[in-house]
């Protein structure tokens, strides 16, 4: 009577790696299609473009971890790359210093911004997409408003701005790999490392699993949530200096969409919205597979509209893959 | 003619046989036991009669015809109703609106005064005309949600009721009520299977009853045949006298003193506990035990009241507080509360140590942390393949221990456990009274509220009652008796 018969072969495996699977097919795919895919400086390209996503992603999965979710990412980007734009000609003196001072500046007002989110959720107790959709209204008109909705521009031969610039544009002396791809890796990695190895990554997670088991083993659980948005809105403002150094200009319409993007390779790699499961390597994979599929389709000449289309099929596709798994011995 | 014929059913998770070729068959009018540990195969075997899983092998017959249950839909279709110890209610709806889901899903617009009438008939008819058909079921206590539940199935005509350990949270005086209505249904016809660990229950309900151990049949006994050493044996193996094995605990000086303790639904509760004591709270459900104790952890807020340990006043604004002063609470709702379902058991384990132990630059030392874990997990005797192994994976018995190892890893000395044995089947029980007598004998001090007499006569040295949020009385030695602590519970001199 039978309809389904336990195979632990094949389909677990498919189902268990399947976002590794889907990134090598599309590698191969790419690689199949287009000769220019496997050059280096596609690759180098590919991946600069994908740096602040990857930052992003990591900001957004602290958050989804903690079952919760940051619509605002995109617009406190924007804030992030146009007050580093702002401030570099502003400072009465110039040099790695003075850039380092704007860079961190501009990271504590994205984490400032991040700050009111947190307090929102973790303090008042308010449904995260809907404090955070707020910031989202609200920082996008700032970073309008800090403008007047101009592209703030600024002199190039400033030499802050060109060791910004020069950030942006090149990359390690001998490999060539772009410098925001070195910095995106070293800032993923140190986060890897946090989320295994701290006690703070372990009760953020925690936290994201079940928050009340959490604090009546008399532990703050609403400290770590308020964190996760706060390192969240720190991470978005450096994405988007990351993007003013790539395109030397600092625009108040950077990182629309973004936080979807984030969403998505969260998602793609399999974290948990209700919180509590995911990882940062998994969401990373989601990352490349997000970026891949747009470098493909660019690559074939896609016409933009088609690859919306498209990308919405690969996700849905992903996380029906990892959803086979969990219901293959469950109906309800 | 047998109303329901389960036959060599077999089920396989990931090539491990949760059921191998076991079945029962039940009649109409019959009130049909299925006991077991957990583990044993009761709700897998409940599931595919649900349609909730798909079995491997084996057959289902209704009034003797083949039939195939491949979803809820098909089952719910045929008549069958299982009432799960979680509910699937919709906790944002009102009552009316839960028992007759079914209906509104099926209408465009919903006639309002019509469900009420109809659900407030289902309700009387249970005897339980006191819940309001308009009342949001997520305000309601737990035990009134149950009710729902049953009438939800009883508006569906359903011709075969499963029920998985209905009474785990029904106080006494409703454990009475469900019981009249169990039998109320007998008589009309309806085929009954009853899931309980409490032996007492099968004897006074039930009419015959099935064992599984293992994932097969042992064999189906009528009710009468049987006696409470005997079911017990055939379903562990093991005698009824090794279940509170006698504790050689000094009880020493006192460790936790509360004076005066008053939050809602508890009124000026004072009680002292001792190095080495189990003191068992009593009482029904709603009489104020778990909100004291979670008022107590500073898990809520309290008006009134002063906490004494080892003789010195503490300030107890949080669980933080709680937990540093060297208390423990194990709460009532072991998934929502107790432990981390998703996690694996390692992390669980370590939860109050997390922040404790830790190594050079503040990292967390896997090591350290796994032996820890490893020496806990044999300790308690934990089935579970791997520390990695999710907590949501392991049965309600094994959940419970892993909820306890952090209170074990932070070295506590005064543990609140509220329900400690809840939904954990006879095996498991045991073995949790074990723990907790090893946990005297070291020095703790244990609180224990628990609804079920004999493991407060049984486990505790002496018993709290409570009645309407005031301690209604103590007793010990030969005074605790069960016929005592219902007086105290219902406050009046003689039930039944």
């Amino acid at each position: 009577m039978s309809t389904e018969t336990a195979r632990p072969g094949a389909l677990a495996l498919l189902v268990k790696y399947n976002i590794y699977l889907m990134l090598a097919v599309l590698i191969i795919a790419s690689a199949a299609l287009s000769e220019h895919f496997l050059t280096l400086q596609n690759l180098y390209n590919l991946l600069r473009q994908l740096a602040p996503l990857a930052l992003v992603s990591v900001g957004m999965l602290l958050v989804v971890l903690t079952g919760g979710i940051d619509l605002s990412v995109g617009s406190v980007a924007a804030i992030g790359g146009m007050s580093v734009a702002m401030a570099m000609p502003a400072l009465p003196f110039d040099g790695g210093f003075a850039l380092l001072i704007c860079v961190a500046g501009a990271v504590a007002f994205g984490a400032a911004l991040g700050a009111v989110n947190g307090l929102l959720v973790a303090g008042f107790g308010m449904a995260s997409f809907v404090a955070t959709l707020a910031m989202m209204t609200m920082a996008r008109g700032l970073a309008y408003m800090l403008s007047n909705g101009q592209p703030v521009r600024f002199p190039r031969e400033l030499p802050t701005a060109q060791i910004l610039t020069t950030f942006g544009s090149k990359g390690l002396p001998g490999l060539g790999t772009p410098w925001p791809v070195v910095a995106a890796l070293v800032i993923v990695a140190l986060f890897i490392f946090l989320l295994r190895r701290t006690s703070w990554g372990r009760l953020t997670v925690a936290t994201g699993s079940n928050e009340t088991a959490v604090r009546l083993a008399g532990l703050p659980g609403g400290r770590y949530k308020f964190l996760a948005y706060a390192i969240c809105g720190g991470l978005s403002a450096l994405a988007g200096i990351f993007v003013t150094a790539r395109t030397a200009v600092g625009t108040p319409v950077t990182g629309v969409g973004l936080e979807l993007d984030a969403i998505a390779a969260c998602v793609i790699g399999g974290a948990l919205l209700s919180g509590g499961k995911g990882t940062v390597v998994n969401t990373m994979i989601g990352v490349l597979i997000l970026g891949l599929i747009g470098n493909i389709m660019n690559l074939m000449s896609v016409p933009a509209y088609p690859q919306q289309i498209i990308k919405g099929l690969i996700i849905i596709f992903a996380v029906l893959l990892q959803g086979v798994g969990a219901r293959a011995n469950r109906r309800v | 003619m047998d109303r329901l014929d389960m036959r060599a059913i077999s089920k396989e998770f990931g090539g491990i046989a949760a059921l191998r070729g076991a079945g029962f068959s039940a009649r109409a009018g019959e009130v049909h036991a299925l006991m077991g540990e957990n583990g044993a195969g009761k709700s897998t075997l409940m599931k595919i009669l649900a349609g909730a899983y798909d079995h491997q092998g084996g057959e289902i017959r209704i009034d003797g015809a083949p039939v195939a249950i491949h979803s809820p839909q098909d089952a719910i279709g045929k008549g069958i109703s299982v009432i799960y110890q979680e509910f699937s209610l919709a906790r944002h709806l009102s009552v009316a609106e839960n028992i007759l889901i079914k209906q509104l899903g099926r209408r465009v617009l919903v006639d309002r005064k019509a469900m009420r009438a109809r659900a407030a008939e289902l309700l009387a008819g249970m005897g339980f005309a006191d819940i309001d058909p308009d009342q949001v079921v997520g305000g309601l206590p737990v035990a009134y949600q149950q009710v729902v539940e049953i009438c939800k199935a009883l508006s569906r005509d359903c011709s075969i009721l499963v029920l998985d350990e209905p009474t785990a949270v029904l106080t006494t005086h409703e454990a009475e009520k469900l019981f009249t209505l169990v039998r109320k249904l007998r008589e009309r016809g309806v085929c009954i299977i009853y899931i309980s660990h409490r032996l007492d229950e099968i004897f006074a309900l039930c009419d015959r009853v099935t064992v599984l151990k293992d994932g097969a049949t042992v064999g189906t006994w009528d009710t009468a045949a049987l006696d409470h050493d005997r079911l017990t044996s055939l379903m562990i193996g093991r005698d009824l006298s090794d279940f509170f094995p006698p504790r050689q605990a000094e009880i020493g000086p006192v460790a936790l003193e509360v004076r005066g303790l008053s939050a809602p639904q508890v009124h000026d509760v004072s009680f002292t506990v001792r190095k080495g004591e189990v003191l068992g709270i009593g009482g029904l459900v709603g009489s104020g035990r778990t909100e004291a104790l979670r008022a107590l952890f500073g898990a809520d807020p309290r008006s009134a009241g002063e906490v004494l340990l080892h003789g010195r006043a503490i300030r107890i604004r949080n669980p933080g507080d709680a937990v540093r002063a060297g208390i423990g609470l194990l709460p009532e709702d072991r998934k929502q509360q107790g432990v981390l379902l998703n996690l694996p058991i390692l992390t669980n384990a370590m939860l109050t140590a997390v922040n404790a132990n830790l190594g050079p630059l503040g990292l967390l030392r896997p090591r350290a942390e796994r032996a820890a874990a490893q020496a806990l997990r044999e300790e308690l005797q934990l089935k579970a393949a791997s520390l990695e192994a999710e907590v949501g994976t392991l049965s309600g018995g094994n959940q419970q221990k892993v909820a306890l190892m952090k209170w074990l890893v932070s070295g506590s000395d005064v543990l609140l456990l509220d329900e400690p044995t809840r939904g954990v089947d006879v095996g498991a029980k045991v073995e949790i009274y074990r723990v907790i007598n090893e946990l005297a004998a070291k020095g703790a001090a244990v609180v224990v509220v628990s609804s079920e007499m004999i493991e407060l006569i049984g486990l505790c040295d002496r018993v709290l009652v409570m009645r309407a949020g005031r301690v209604a009385g103590e007793l010990l030695g030969p005074g605790l008796t069960e016929e005592r602590i219902i007086e105290l519970a219902m406050g009046r001199a003689h039930v039944h």
